[in-house]
């Protein structure tokens, strides 16, 4: 909306600031002025960005009021809106409201014997100023008024009305030609001003097509009303039709204005077009509407509240007086309001019919500070007497981000929507704490965003695609982030984790084969997050299974991760179909990890070893196994091992270690026969009383190699 | 390698002083070409040598047959070409040795170190901003990112087919139309729902601050996403002021941006408080004089605050009652304060960021910057 200040100070004859500092003025009480320019009339023209709820405010009489209160200036009164001279006598013009529930008050006024032509004077001066388009005299005068007072108005060609006007609920299937020439199909929640056969205009909307004000036009209702604010929301947004006039009324006209405007609107056709004016101003109003509009009960007030919500001035910290009584009432009487003291520091106020918004104590208590301005407050910190919660899991959290930027990992968020497809690929009920299903967006954002993403595994493989498509073809990634589980009826929402990492291994040696080393990282991550947590301790409660995979992993190339026996995470190399789809060439391993269950156990409390005063002895022991023997039991028959239930173990309590070094497998079958590898073990020998002997040391290595051969191992000398 | 006898014709000063000039240069020539161990020891042999060095050769042939008043003179120069000779020899070897080092070691190549993952700029950002709050005695909320519209909407005072509703385009989960309008599902357009479930599980006072992620159906643009982040702030007790707010906000911004930074309060609108205001700070990039980042006004808006709207604390009463809980939310006794602030503006803005869709991409050619 835009407001020339030229028009602005024809209300305020008293105002002595210049335009400027006037805009900055306004702005600090929240009739923000957005932009500055010159105007062709003289003055400023101001751009303003003034809040839904101020909609009294979006007028140049409105703003002329704000500026009065501010400045203790006396505003003039509306003089146009006087009631303008009955030139031909008459019984005014019969109007019936019907939907009296939906249209609080009417007025119409009858003028006869118009000559249309263009605008001129004023409204011609003020239009250019404004970039307003003319149309038609009749027309720019119900705009002028807008622009004026905010009360939308409209004007009818009198001779297009059968009888007197209706006001309505519009029939089912009740066609109406708009001014903007639509055509529309009205329902019976709409609100019509008809004539005694047909609709004539969509009430507080827009106006007709056939009763249109033409050149040809000779004789003029003119209409000024007040519709309810929830029929007009609901009939502008079925039609799709955002009006200069429903936004008004669906914030709440004035409700003592539509007589005002209507004279207003009066006077300036006969100025503009001639004619006269035709009997009495016809006012139909229906009471329970104006009761709870222009004539609501006046509110209390108490001082003592104003001080207890707005604390101090910044003027008080310096002995000033900060906001006292007679300042409360200066302002809020500068609004509209009508105060009358009721006792000791308490007012019973009446409210002014255009602030619907003004329904509270509180309300009056923000229009105070308003005019006094904000930035004239004080800055105080509060007293507080109180106890900090700790948030139970972000210790955890904070541990998680911590193990993977250091690994290599950097953070990515990626969108919570997938598509159905993903949803159905990626979901995984055992990640998600036992909860079935995925939840539908109902206005989704795009057929590719309709469903809340169960996992974050297809937005990984999203944003890894989204790379190697842009020439990064080493990445590594995580998220952490809700998930959605559930249905539509009850959302199940859980903290997720997505690991993904393609392009160049950082797994170098010969213990993995190069087309592996990707995996191994991944399953490296894994259980570097895992060991963070003290359920993970535990020997044998971590476990790693190749079976029951989700079809998004390669078959054979992924791993299933369990915790005490609970699924916590699934990874493993992106499936061919997956690729295909993504358009990628390059083997991208994703992980994806119920981070919830990792949250709910605490994090490892380290409780140190001791550490031997005696030298370690390491022995490498080279083995040809069948494939079928794994690295988990060799190290059970080494080590022992929980989960397979293996607890003999350790019989040499000085086998301190024992790792993988180098694992080679012949294609040719020459060196290694097929289906079986060949293994060398790096153990380490360490006690913690003594230097151990030689004897001891071999002892302890015919131990081990009694051990790998019990396996199926075959020693290689 | 070999420098010749130069011829001497006589032994006065004017000839003397050629012949050694021209000896030394010779040998500054020959010193510059010496390059690794043997040629050092050749140039050595030649100059130096006890048997074949050219300087005891001259000495032996000059001496001799120089007349007597000319012998210390020719001591002298004899000395001091040796001297040079030496430090040549010194200096080649000193080069040598450090060019054989450098061959094994080019110190300007880059180091090598594991990749270290990059923090995300809005994950930092936001632990930031809880940061401050924190210190200020906040404790941290966190509430479900698929609410109700009870807690998004109706307890924080919009009402049903209130215009205000308009302003946060809500995406919804399907199949809603059924149930009651309070109990419907959406994604949360704010953070401030928390609020409510804060004051239904504590009774005061409180201070709470609130991360979150949260989402709108907006069209994705240079500024706009459907997923973003806020940092909600609460604070309720029994003398809970407008000044305070100011003074929270104003040492918060001071804080983050640095203590220099002054704020200032506008009037505005939002359902759940009263009175509302917009926060503005003085430009962190000029200081307040005006530039291209706070277009030249010297200010940047940055949050939205105000006095918790006594609306809110009833619906909260209203809700504990049906919970059989004590209702400690006296509209008359206590006050409280709340403001919220977007987290991906803040980043952007902090960091330079033009696109906000770079912070949802995944794309590492921007999240490696701050690695």
């Amino acid at each position: 909306m835009n407001i020339l200040t030229q028009w602005l100070r024809s209300y305020l004859p008293g105002l002595a600031v210049d335009d400027r500092r006037l805009a900055e003025d306004l702005t600090l009480r929240g009739i923000a002025v957005e932009g500055e320019f010159p105007a062709s009339c003289g003055g400023t023209l101001y751009e303003m960005d003034i809040t839904t709820n101020r909609v009294d405010a979006m007028n140049h009489y409105g703003v002329a009021r704000e500026a009065a209160a501010i400045y203790g200036l006396r505003l003039e009164p509306l003089a146009l809106t006087a009631p303008v001279a009955e030139r031909r006598p008459g019984t005014g013009f019969p109007v019936r409201i019907e939907a009296e529930d939906l249209c609080g008050r009417f007025t119409a006024r009858v003028i006869r014997g118009v000559r249309i032509g263009p605008s001129s004077g004023v409204i011609a001066e003020y239009f250019a100023a404004l970039g307003q388009k003319q149309i038609l005299a009749p027309v720019d005068v119900t705009n002028f008024a807008w622009m004026a007072m905010g009360h939308p108005t409209h004007v009818f060609d009198l001779d297009k009305i059968e009888g007197g006007i209706v006001v309505r609920r519009a029939r089912d299937g009740e066609k109406l030609r708009l001014l903007d020439g639509s055509e529309k199909t009205l329902a019976g929640d709409d609100l019509v001003v008809a004539d005694e056969s047909k609709a004539l205009a969509l009430a507080g909307v827009m106006g007709g097509w056939e009763s249109r004000v033409t050149e040809a036009t000779q004789n003029i209702l003119v209409e000024a009303a007040w519709f309810d604010p929830a029929a007009i929301r609901s009939s502008s947004r079925r039609h799709g039709l955002h009006t200069d006039a429903s936004h008004r009324f669906e914030r709440g006209a004035d409700f003592n204005s539509a007589p005002l405007a209507n004279h207003l609107v009066a006077r300036l056709v006969v100025e503009q077009s001639g004619g006269e004016v035709e009997g009495p101003l016809v006012d139909v109003a229906v009471p329970q509407v104006a009761a709870r509009t222009a004539e609501r009960p006046a509110i209390l007030l108490e001082v003592s509240q104003v001080r207890r919500i707005l604390g101090i001035t910044a003027d008080e910290q310096d002995a000033g007086q900060g906001i006292t009584e007679d300042l409360v009432a200066r302002y809020l009487t500068a609004l509209g309001c009508n105060l009358t003291r009721r006792g000791d520091g308490e007012y019973a106020v009446k409210l002014p019919s255009w602030r619907l918004d003004l329904e509270r104590e509180i309300d009056l208590i923000e229009e105070v500070a308003r005019v006094h301005g904000y930035n004239r407050f004080a800055n105080t910190l509060p007293a507080f007497q109180g106890t900090v919660r700790e948030l139970a899991h972000a210790a955890q959290e904070a541990a998680i981000r911590r193990t993977l930027l250091a690994l290599g990992y950097s953070e990515a968020i990626a969108s919570t929507f997938v598509s159905a497809e993903e949803a159905e690929t990626f979901g995984c009920a055992e990640l998600a704490g036992g909860v079935e299903g995925a939840v539908a967006m109902g206005n989704p954002l795009s057929a590719e965003a309709g469903v809340l993403r169960p996992s974050l595994a297809p937005g990984m493989a999203t944003m890894l695609a989204h790379n190697l498509h842009r020439d990064v073809s080493v990445a590594r990634l995580f998220e952490m982030g809700t998930v959605f589980s559930g249905s539509t009826a009850e959302v199940k929402e859980r903290m997720g984790l997505a690991l993904g990492a393609t392009g160049a291994a950082r797994t170098a040696g010969s213990l993995y084969k190069p087309e592996d080393g990707l995996f191994y990282e991944v399953k490296g991550a894994i259980e570097a997050l895992l060991r963070k947590f003290s359920r993970a301790q535990d020997a044998g409660s971590v476990s790693f299974d190749a079976s029951g995979l989700p079809d998004w992993i390669e078959p054979g190339r992924g791993a299933r991760v369990r915790l005490n026996g609970e699924l916590v995470a699934v990874f493993g190399e992106l499936s061919a179909a997956q690729l295909q789809a993504r358009k990628l060439r390059q083997p991208c391993v994703v992980a994806s990890i119920d981070a919830q269950r990792l949250l709910a156990d605490s994090l490892r409390q380290p409780v140190v070893a001791e550490l031997s005063r005696f030298q370690a002895v390491e022995r490498d022991f080279s083995f040809l196994f069948p494939d079928a023997v794994t690295w988990a039991a060799i190290e059970a028959s080494l080590q022992g091992s929980a989960a397979q239930g293996t607890s003999p173990a350790r019989e040499v309590s000085e086998l301190r270690s024992v790792r993988p070094v180098e694992i080679f497998r012949d294609p040719s079958g020459k060196a290694v026969p097929f289906g079986s590898y060949s293994l060398l073990l790096r153990a380490l020998f360490q006690s913690k009383e003594r230097t151990l002997a030689e004897q001891e040391i071999a002892s302890c290595t015919e131990w081990v190699v009694a051990q790998l051969k019990a396996l199926g191992g075959v020693q290689r000398v | 390698m070999s420098a010749a006898i130069p011829e001497l014709k006589q032994f006065d000063d004017a000839e003397l002083d050629r012949v050694f000039a021209r000896l030394e240069a010779d040998a500054a020539a020959q010193a510059r070409m010496l390059t690794g161990s043997e040629s050092l020891e050749a140039f050595r042999l030649q100059w130096l040598g006890r048997k074949q060095g050219l300087l005891g050769q001259l000495s032996a042939a000059w001496l001799k047959s120089a007349p007597a008043e000319v012998k210390p003179s020719l001591g002298v120069r004899f000395n001091r070409l040796k001297a040079q000779i030496e430090s040549l020899l010194e200096e080649s070897r000193q080069q040598d040795q450090a060019g054989s080092q450098a061959y094994g070691l080019d110190v300007t190549l880059p180091g090598a170190a594991p990749r270290v993952g990059a923090e995300h700029p809005l994950v930092k950002t936001m632990a930031e901003i809880v940061g401050v709050f924190q210190r200020m005695g906040y404790s941290v909320g966190l509430g479900p990112e698929v609410e109700t519209d009870f807690y998004n909407f109706e307890a924080l005072n919009f009402p049903p087919n209130h215009p205000a509703r308009d302003t946060q385009d809500t995406l919804v989960i399907a199949d809603q139309e059924r149930k009651p309008l309070r109990e419907r599902l959406l994604m949360r357009t704010h953070t401030s729902p928390v609020q409510i479930r804060s004051m239904l599980e504590q009774v005061p006072p409180l201070r709470l601050v609130i991360p979150g992620k949260v989402h709108r159906n907006d069209a994705a643009d240079a500024t706009h996403s459907p997923v973003f982040h806020q940092v909600e702030g609460l604070c309720v007790d029994t003398q809970i002021t407008f000044s305070d707010l100011k003074g929270t906000l104003d040492h918060a911004m001071k804080s983050l941006f640095g203590s220099a930074v002054k704020t200032r309060f506008f009037p505005s609108f939002f359902p759940f408080t009263e009175p509302s205001a917009d926060v503005q700070i003085s430009c962190i990039f000029c200081g307040g004089k005006g530039c291209r980042k706070c277009k030249h006004s010297g200010w940047i808006e940055l949050l939205g605050c105000g006095m918790v709207d006594p609306a809110v604390f009833e619906a909260v009463n209203q809700r504990r009652s049906e919970m059989g809980r004590e209702l400690v939310y006296d509209t008359r006794k206590i006050s409280g304060f709340a403001f919220g602030m977007g987290v991906d503006r803040i980043a952007m803005m902090k960091y330079g960021i033009g696109d906000i869709g770079l912070l949802y991409s995944g794309d590492l050619r921007f999240l490696e910057q701050f690695a």
